[in-house]
């Protein structure tokens, strides 16, 4: 056989062989809608982590001082709220759900409480450890009735640029929380306050402050710029697992 | 190396590893500029002691450098190749190591045994290229998957085993200190020892003037 004929044979064979990768890998859910070149990791990380839980610290471990990163947002609306005691916010839950929720701070409270004391890491590299409790997300997307073509949730900041979206195998970890308390206490403004998602398996800015809308989809492609979060618009990884 | 041919897969891993080291160096400068600060243990950030500061300017205005300028903000893209490289690398050492070992390259001409044959690496060029092969690589990709909240909740020990995630990005850092002074004397010594018959030798296998 020619070299060239070889070649032709070799390179042939490798398109098709990532041809059927990549249709596999986005059968299976695992393209990140970032692009080819994320998918690698996200798919690696995806079937290598399954479900493994993060790591839970001891209450000692907790950092004296946290780094609230920001600050919270300056519009007038989100002062009111403040002044307010969140009083008048909410948290709407849409999308592909069989009953669409609006609830309020105090009907967020009332739900089971779920308590996490993990670590937050920055992409800067900086991080810290900190007590969060909320109610898993596990439960209102059952509250609202998830339908079984549901594949993301996607979740919004009042700060516009803050948006971001998780699969639905990340969405329904047991530890993936809508968090309102921080280290025994609500969560202070700078933190997120009332309501910030937190997702410990993934760095700290899938974990979204101020958060007020919950959107469940198939898919992300209809989302702003269809990069499925904030975070990838500005140039960064959608899935913030390493 | 007169007289001695390097073989195809020796060839091949060394451009892919050269390729993928210079961008991770790159890549990882970018990464770190967003917050040239170490620390011990699990947490660490700016409301806490650090363990040492690099005089560097940032690309974050939270951070107090000391200059009065702050650089642009290139972690994004910096850490997609980051990744992409670390790929790259992971996959030719593998590549190497299991040719390596399997055609008896490595305990051949890389395993100090006694004074080396006339024209094979002398016993100190052994050593350190073991080293990095073996204890440098791993480590970098060890402490950067320690790094990975995902990667750590499936495999904690990658982060406990040095005293916690900032541990494993100190470590991170020095190991990269190790790499960047040895690719600096390894191009010193390519370059004193004759750099054109030796890059030749490294892309053909030989070349005429090293021959």
């Amino acid at each position: 056989m020619s070299t060239t004929r070889r070649n032709l044979i070799v390179t042939a064979a490798s398109a098709a062989g990532v041809a059927t990768a990549a249709k596999v890998a986005g059968a299976n859910g695992l393209l990140a809608p970032d692009g080819y070149g994320q998918s690698l990791t996200y798919a690696a990380q995806r079937l290598a982590t399954g479900h493994a839980p993060a790591r839970e610290f001891d209450r000692s471990q907790i950092s004296a001082k946290p780094y609230q990163n920001g600050k919270p947002p300056s519009q007038a609306d989100y002062q009111r709220h403040v002044s307010e005691d969140f009083a008048n916010w909410r948290l709407s839950i849409e999308g592909m759900v069989d009953r669409p929720l609006t609830l309020t701070v105090a009907d967020i409270r009332a739900m089971p409480l779920s308590n996490q004391i993990t670590h937050l890491a920055c992409e800067e590299g900086w991080s810290y450890i900190a007590e969060w409790g909320g109610v898993r997300l596990s439960h209102l997307l059952e509250q609202a009735g998830t339908q079984a073509a549901a594949k993301y949730v996607i979740y919004f900041s009042v700060q516009a640029s803050r948006w971001d979206s998780i699969d639905i195998s990340e969405a329904l970890q047991p530890q993936t929380i809508v968090a309102h308390r921080m280290n025994g206490a609500e969560i202070p403004t700078g933190f997120g306050a009332p309501l910030r998602m937190r997702v410990p398996r993934q760095l700290g800015y899938k974990s979204i402050k101020y958060m007020n809308r919950i959107v469940v989809a198939a898919d992300l492609k209809s989302f702003r710029k269809g990069l499925g979060s904030g975070a990838a618009e500005a140039g960064y990884q959608w899935y913030a697992g390493i | 190396m007169h007289g001695h041919r390097h073989p195809f897969f020796v060839r091949l891993t060394h451009w892919l590893a050269a390729l993928a080291l210079l961008t991770l160096l790159v890549t990882g400068a970018a990464i770190l500029l967003s917050h040239p600060r170490f620390y011990w243990g699990e947490t660490g950030n700016l409301n806490e002691e650090p363990l040492f500061t690099l005089p560097l300017p940032a690309s974050r205005g939270s951070v107090p450098t000391g200059y009065g300028f702050v650089l642009a903000d290139q972690n994004g893209w910096a850490r997609s190749y980051h990744f992409l490289s670390a790929w790259l690398i992971a996959i030719t050492g593998l590549f190497y190591v299991s040719l390596g070992v399997a055609s008896r390259h490595v305990a051949r001409k890389l395993v100090p045994n006694g004074p080396p044959p006339p024209g094979t690496y002398n016993n100190l060029q052994r050593v350190t290229y073991l080293l990095v092969v073996f204890a440098a690589l791993p480590l970098m990709i060890w402490t950067g998957l320690a790094m990975s909240p995902a990667f750590v909740a499936a495999v904690p020990f990658t982060a406990t085993l040095f005293g916690g995630q900032q541990s494993a990005r100190t470590i991170h850092f020095f190991t990269t200190v190790f790499l960047a002074a040895f690719l600096l004397v390894h191009l010193v010594k390519v370059y004193q020892a004759g750099f054109r018959s030796h890059v030749t030798a490294m892309i053909f296998g030989t070349s005429k003037e090293s021959q």
